[in-house]
């Protein structure tokens, strides 16, 4: 490996390290559950991202071969770390946020855990045992 | 006839490039068990899956992805800079309600994971008929702002995609 690639390699290794670091230290620092939801989901996408760039590039430059697993970990990264969120998210609003603190949703129908969805028109399968 | 046997077409293709990029090597068994994990599970599942959402411009949504790549970047430099260097007492964190004109679930559920991913945001929670997401905001001035830039930059956009 020449000396350019290993300090470009380096270079994403320290940034994604960098950002990393950032997301853990936001984790502590930030006040409630919701701010501190904002830290991990963000900062540390960049942190994953950067070293696996750098890890296919190390495997493209040192080793010649072209490796799809990082791109697979990007794609189930982007997948898994909203719902995560949002999950936690969810959790939070239903154990520490009453109805009034949250804005109106300008609509007929309040937030999602305060109110009942709309009556739908579900398509049951007839029961064909016969009662 | 087509269309029965291939219930997702877009879902076989993300199997067959899944499963390759798996075992890391593209030969010609490894395409076929893929072909036909891609032709197997759209079938088992299907029927869990009734209502597919037409994707109507491809095109559409390479842009869609290269631009939430390069917000994400932005959001991470971003939400850094907040964590660093604003004390904690002046950050103002805020509930903004988003109004919701897409209306397919496969659409909403794009647009949440967008918001979660970028600029100081984190969708929490739909209102019970769907017409609005709460989006949760780490530091903002004018909530009013965040929102048109949301509907403007990513809903929009998927709007053209999905309808």
């Amino acid at each position: 490996m020449s000396l350019i690639t290993e300090i470009v390699i380096s270079f994403f290794l320290i940034v994604a390290g960098i950002f990393g670091l950032v997301g853990s230290f936001g984790l502590l620092k930030l006040r409630d559950s919701m701010q501190r939801l904002h830290a991990p989901t963000k900062a540390t996408t960049l942190g994953v991202g950067g070293v696996l760039i750098a890890s296919m590039l190390y495997f493209l430059l040192g080793k010649g071969t072209l490796s799809f697993h990082e791109l697979l970990i990007t794609l189930f990264l982007f997948l898994t770390a909203p719902i995560t969120a949002n999950f936690i998210a969810k959790t939070f609003i239903t154990r520490n946020v009453r109805d009034h603190e949250l804005p109106e949703t300008g609509g007929n129908y309040g937030w999602a855990p305060y109110d009942d969805p709309p009556p739908q028109e579900v398509d049951i399968p007839e029961d064909k045992t016969g009662g | 006839m087509l269309a029965r046997l291939f219930p997702h077409p877009l879902l076989s293709l993300m199997m067959v490039l899944v499963w390759l990029g798996l075992v890391n090597k593209v030969t010609l068994g490894n395409l076929i068990l893929g072909s036909a994990f891609g032709l197997i599970v759209p079938l088992l599942t299907s029927p869990y899956w009734p209502d597919r959402p037409k994707v109507a411009r491809p095109l559409k949504v390479i842009e869609y992805i290269l631009i939430v790549l390069w917000d994400i970047i932005v959001a991470n430099v971003q939400v850094a800079a907040i964590i660093l260097f604003k004390p904690n007492a002046s950050i103002t964190s805020r509930w903004v309600t988003i109004p919701l004109q897409l209306t397919s679930a496969e659409a909403i559920t794009v647009l949440a994971g967008t918001i979660t991913m970028t600029p100081g945001t984190v969708s929490a929670t739909l209102s019970a008929d769907a017409s609005a997401i709460l989006v949760h905001c780490l530091h903002t001035d004018d909530p009013d702002a965040v929102r048109d830039q949301i509907k403007s930059r990513y809903e929009g956009r998927l709007m053209e995609i999905f309808q």
